[in-house]
């Protein structure tokens, strides 16, 4: 007679406190949960960057309010403002210098496409000299836009397939 | 006053002659007078402040191609202020003026943009270089023959643009800045972008990431 196995899933009489789980889901679980930002602030969207760091938007909900000035201990880069060519060097060297894994938010429409700014002075999209995972649209976006993006990223590092990238690395 | 102040000057520096000017007065100087009737200005005069230098390009071939502008204002008189004009010596892809470091040190910024952006050389400036565009860049983007869409030449730094592959390329004009097309019902074909012949669906937008779509 087949009856329904109780005993599967957690039960810490059986395991004594060991949650079985995929490593993928842990690692991910762990890197969703506290992405410290480098904020590149370049332009006005750097001001709702800034009200997005601060108690009314609090980015800590979603454990990134760690704003992290140095690149070596961020993992997501928020590109929040206009590139110039100029200043675009320096943008990919910061990028350079974050340790993997790393990713890039391009908040709003100058750092996603050069926005207003069709001249000669202005790089037309960050994603020519860095790999962006998330564009938000808006000039400046809202800070909920940003907000959105991050939870889109996390989502998206939620299916990252973090053991093959490790082994594989 | 503006009557006075001019005449006053036309006493002093006979070459000036008066510049037509919807406010406050103004005067065409030759290039020799700018420093002299500069320090006039700021000694006997009371314009004591330098709000700023630019230039006028009067397009390629025409004579003289660049005038330079000063913006002087009184401090201690209220509604005092005075511009003075003079055209460039030297060539046309180098003009030459006179710096005005030596009258007010904020001149010295002010020059560096006028030389970044139009290419004008101060003589006698301490340290003239670009203040806007990098060092090296190798156009002076306001002149009348650059395009407002620019010129594609290399990125200011060698190994970001070997392992980025990107150049500084023209920007995407569509027709003109923010121009969108009237009477489109389609808003994306109204968009100014719609109208862009420098990348579309059809040619891709060079050295460009194709978008990664975040799906839930």
């Amino acid at each position: 007679m087949v009856t329904a196995n109780t005993e599967l899933g957690y039960n810490s009489k059986v395991e004594g406190g060991v949650i079985v789980s995929r490593a993928d889901a842990a690692i991910n679980w762990i890197r969703t949960n506290s992405m410290w930002p480098m904020p590149m602030g370049l332009a006005c969207c750097a001001i709702e960057l800034m009200a997005v760091g601060g108690a009314r938007f609090d980015i800590a909900r979603f454990g990134a309010e760690v704003m992290r000035f140095s690149p070596r201990q961020a993992d997501v880069m928020i590109v929040a403002g206009t590139v110039t060519y100029k200043m675009a060097p320096q943008v990919r060297r910061i990028y350079d210098q974050m340790a993997s894994p790393k990713w890039v938010i391009a908040m709003g429409a100058c750092a996603s496409s050069g926005g207003m700014y069709r001249s000669y002075a202005t790089l037309q999209g960050v994603d020519r000299i860095v790999p962006v995972d998330v564009y938000v649209s808006g000039c400046p976006p809202r800070p909920e836009a940003l907000l959105d993006a991050l939870m889109k990223l996390q989502s998206q590092v939620r299916r990252e397939p973090a053991t093959r990238r490790l082994l594989s690395a | 006053m503006s009557a006075d102040l001019v005449s006053t000057l036309q006493a002093r520096f006979p070459r000036l002659a008066p510049r037509p000017s919807g406010d406050h007065p103004a005067v065409n100087a030759p290039l020799e007078d700018v420093v002299p009737l500069l320090r006039c200005l700021r000694d006997e005069h009371g314009f004591d402040l330098l709000t700023d230098l630019t230039a006028i390009d009067w397009s390629p071939g025409a004579s003289p191609r660049y005038t330079v502008v000063y913006h002087l204002l009184s401090t201690s008189r209220a509604g005092a202020y005075v511009r003075v004009a003079a055209p460039c010596a030297g060539t046309e892809e180098a003009p030459v003026a006179p710096s005005v470091t030596s009258l007010w040190a904020g001149a010295d910024w002010h020059e560096r943009e006028c030389f970044d952006l139009m290419g004008v050389r101060f003589e006698g400036h301490p340290d003239l270089r670009r203040i806007l565009m990098w060092d090296g860049y190798p156009y002076h983007p306001l002149r009348k023959d650059f395009p407002l869409a620019g010129i594609e030449t290399e990125l200011p730094a060698e190994d970001v643009a070997a392992e980025t592959g990107t150049r500084v390329v023209a920007a995407p004009m569509a027709g003109g800045p923010f121009v969108a097309s009237p009477g489109e019902i389609n808003l994306t074909e109204a968009e100014p972008r719609a109208k862009d012949e420098s990348w579309s669906d059809r040619a891709p937008q060079p050295g460009h990431t194709p978008l990664r779509l975040v799906k839930e």
